[in-house]
């Protein structure tokens, strides 16, 4: 196939051809951005929380009055006795927070009591000795917390957290060398020595001020009342979710009247928070997934339109090449070249573009930087694009008949 | 001659159906995905208070020090309760008001119904005048009542209509947490969005609040922060309230009302002097580090348009312009064809604004037609827009008489331009070379 006569008919149709390309060129750009959104937000949403999600409820309560910081222990006392004796429930524990709940108390961690010198953020999670078969959670060394270490704190300043249970990746953090267990760190101006270490457990935010430290979790063995309610994790027993789910609020309310359960987020399952915390990274991933089929669809066929103009405004010199002896596959040939000419042209100007649009995304709304790989993988699809787009119009070319040469000259 | 070059334009847009729909499929789908994300874009980003946001401000102090920074991070977006009663009783502006969130429980009398919450805010009496707020019944409480850490609150429409079914209940006394509260006024449906005035303890579009109270007495009651609780340095925080109190916990917001720029600039020298009296008495190991920002400002400064509505604005309007790059293509194509056309048409007489007027008048059916097009899909796009955003911020986004008219002209609009280029190469058409080579 020689290239030289379609480039020199392409000075002939300057414009379409540089719109066909420009065209390209956008479509190339947004597709691989999109791409790119499109997987950061799906790793994102996939990342596993280390609790066994499918058996948890999680319940809200707010004690109704104000009352005193005793009162309000044997009050949640006599609730995790209520729960934990509900057919269908098979374990249950007090907290302030748990993995996609979006809400709770950050501390940050060091070797000494110096607050300024901290190594890491971690999520605190209160935590008793029922945390642990509760959440599914996985005890990779040490041991779980003992019922005598489990204290009622006032306020947040004055918990003991003598001793802790960390992740992995905390203990990976704050202990390269893998001796974490016995260890003392300082959460506070006391030092907390690690008792445990739990494979994984995800700290509850989702969002991006705790990217860098979302698996590092502390769990302490405090019990804090004083945000006026106590929120309870429960675990079900296979089979009964829906059950314990319809009934746990009523039983609950049967025990003691005084407390406020919100009918409409009061109880939830853990797959519906997750499902919520991640609506709309979900909804982003949907919504970039529309665009680029949209977009690749109206592409092709501004493709298919234009070189269906083409092939109609040459019937004549494609019947002059027909008669003078060129197959229909030359023809073809012609037709599919011209396409991977101007798409050439396009995907160039394009991969630009696209590393431009990058690059203004991370710096207005401070996205990650796009590996090359996706604007590869854009410039496979748009050129495979535009040849099946060109595919259709090429073959009406090719069966024009040499007759046509003879015509109305 | 409109009217004729109207049914020409659908005679032409007749004669190649598939280009037509081709067309007209481009700049629907291009004006939808646009106008679908455009709504919820206006529907976060707008100035929830037109009238007064150039005088109202919210200052900030640095009070952790540059350390805190280290890692990123930004000046604290709260006041330690320190700082904002120091501002509050220096009285440098017009008007003043610190605010926090607070949350009660409401045990009904009629023993059948369950306790409810009932969520808002402490603020100062200012807080009324400050922000327009509008009454139903009664007014805010004076400026007394902050002194003399009165019982007082003002409460919402919707829970005035559950208590006391609608009635005026201005005098009349509600309990929350278990303790009197005299009622001084009810407030009409306020619901600004975002909520402007607490944008830092969530999205500013969560549900409206129910009560206010005077910040004085919820302080004297031990009443915590329903919101953000930031600590920095804190290990030798004093255990207990009168601790948390005199620490470096930021976690009261303040709003002050400047009404001019003479104001601004003498608030910000009080701001200065403020922060260099802490750094004399030792407080502060910094050079005085304070920042002053209006409310449109504040709200940028706080994010409150969320990120992905940006983005996908950016990116479906780059959808609408390959849409267009397209459209100028098909355009091209088709008035091409009809070369021979214009040069009869040139031939017998027709000036070259006569070309003209007739392409754009039907590139102007087809931005129509797309435009209706693009209404129907912007329809769909504004009732799925609850699938790819949050639910607090899907329901504000909604399809209004406004929005309907934007979506056609856009569309029009969009499609006219694109038309420029084709009729322009349309309207150089030579007559005598048609009229030759035929």
């Amino acid at each position: 196939m020689q290239i030289k006569p379609i480039l020199a008919a392409l000075r002939h149709h300057k414009s379409g051809t540089a719109l066909i390309a420009l065209q390209i060129a956008l479509t190339l750009a947004i597709v691989c951005n999109a791409l790119f959104i499109i997987r950061q937000r799906m790793a994102h949403l996939s990342r596993p929380t280390g609790v066994d999600e499918a058996s948890l409820l999680v319940i809200q309560n707010q004690w109704a009055g104000k009352p005193s910081t005793d009162e309000m222990s044997s009050l949640m006392a006599a609730d995790l006795a209520t729960l934990r004796q509900l057919p269908g429930v098979a374990d249950a524990y007090a907290t302030n927070a748990w993995p996609l709940g979006n809400g709770g108390i950050s501390f940050g961690m060091g070797y000494t009591p110096e607050k300024q010198a901290s190594v890491t953020s971690t999520a605190i999670y209160f935590a008793d000795q029922h945390t642990l078969p509760t959440l599914g959670l996985k005890l990779i060394a040490g041991r779980n917390f003992q019922a005598d270490e489990i204290r009622q704190a006032k306020d947040v300043s004055s918990m003991a957290l003598s001793e802790i249970i960390v992740t992995r990746d905390l203990a990976e953090k704050m202990f390269p060398r893998g001796d974490a267990l016995g260890k003392a760190v300082y959460l506070s101006a006391k030092p907390s020595t690690i008792v445990g270490i739990v494979e994984r457990m995800q700290v509850p935010w989702v969002y991006s001020f705790a990217d860098n430290w979302a698996e590092r979790s502390t769990l302490v063995p405090d019990q804090l009342s004083t945000l006026r309610g106590d929120n309870y994790v429960v675990r079900v027993k296979p089979g009964q979710m829906d059950a314990v789910f319809d009934g746990v609020s009523k039983a609950l309310f049967a025990a003691n009247r005084l407390r406020v359960i919100s009918p409409r987020d009061g109880v939830q399952r853990l797959s519906d928070v997750r499902t919520k915390a991640y609506k709309s990274d979900r909804g982003m991933a949907i919504m970039m997934g529309l665009i680029c089929v949209v977009l690749l669809a109206i592409t092709a066929a501004g493709i298919v339109g234009l070189t269906s103009f083409w092939v109609g405004q040459r019937r004549k010199q494609i019947g002059v090449r027909r008669a003078l002896g060129a197959t229909r596959r030359n023809i073809l040939d012609y037709f599919l070249t011209e396409n991977l000419l101007i798409s050439t042209g396009g995907v160039i100007v394009g991969s630009v573009l696209a590393v431009g649009l990058n690059l203004g995304l991370i710096a207005y709304f401070e996205l990650n930087r796009m590996p090359l790989a996706y604007v590869g993988v854009g410039v496979l699809v748009v050129l495979l694009l535009g040849q099946l787009a060109t595919l259709a119009p090429a073959l009406r070319a090719s069966r024009v008949s040499p007759v046509e040469a003879t015509r109305s000259v | 001659m409109f009217a004729y070059y109207f049914e020409l334009g659908l005679r032409s847009l007749r004669r190649n159906p598939v280009l037509t729909a081709l067309m007209v499929m481009a700049i629907g789908f291009g004006v939808a995905a646009s106008m679908t994300t455009y709504a919820v874009f206006r529907a976060v980003s707008g100035n929830p208070l037109p009238d007064k946001s150039g005088q109202l401000f919210v200052p900030q102090i640095d009070n952790w020090g540059p350390q805190s920074r280290k890692t990123g991070g930004d000046l604290p977006e709260s006041l330690s309760y320190t700082d904002a009663m120091a501002l509050m009783h220096a009285h440098k502006a017009v008007r003043q008001t610190a605010i926090y969130p607070v949350g009660f429980t409401l045990v009904p009398v009629d023993p059948s119904s369950q306790p409810f919450a009932v969520n808002g805010y402490a603020a100062y009496a200012d807080f009324f005048a400050m922000f327009d707020v509008p009454f139903q019944y009664g007014s805010g409480w004076q400026g007394v009542d902050d002194d003399n850490r009165a019982n007082v609150v003002v409460i919402s429409n919707e829970l005035n209509q559950k208590i006391f079914a609608g009635a005026n209940s201005v005098g009349r006394g509600i309990q929350l947490d278990g303790r009197d509260y005299r009622i001084a006024g009810v407030v009409a449906d306020w619901d600004p969005r975002p909520r402007f005035y607490d944008v830092n303890n969530g999205s500013g579009f969560g549900d409206a609040p129910d009560v206010f109270m005077p910040l004085t007495r919820a302080i004297d009651l031990q009443t915590e922060t329903l919101g953000n609780n930031n600590c920095y340095g804190t290990t030798g925080q004093a255990p207990g309230w009168d601790g948390w109190l005199h620490s470096e916990c930021a976690w009261i917001s303040l709003w002050v009302e400047l009404p001019d720029a003479n104001a601004v600039a003498r608030y910000q020298s009080y701001l200065e002097a403020y922060a260099a009296d802490q750094q004399h008495a030792g407080r502060f190991h910094w050079v005085p580090n304070i920042r002053l920002s209006n409310l449109m400002q504040w709200l940028d400064r706080e994010h409150v348009v969320p990120k992905e509505t940006t983005v996908s604005l950016v990116l479906a309007l780059g959808f609408l312009l390959v849409c267009l790059v397209n459209t100028i293509g098909l355009l091209l194509a088709k008035f091409m064809r009809r070369a021979s056309e214009i040069g009869v048409r040139r031939a017998l007489g027709a000036s070259r604004r006569q070309i003209y007027t007739q392409f754009l008048t039907e590139a102007a059916v087809v931005g129509v037609a797309g435009g209706l097009l693009g209404l129907l899909l912007t329809a769909f796009g504004v009732l799925g827009i609850s699938l790819v955003f949050e639910p607090e911020i899907a329901r504000l986004a909604r399809l209004n008489v406004s929005l309907v008219g934007f979506t056609l002209l856009v569309s029009v609009a969009a499609t006219v331009v694109a038309a420029f280029y084709p009729t322009w190469r349309a309207a150089r058409v030579q007559p005598a070379w048609q009229l030759k080579s035929n």
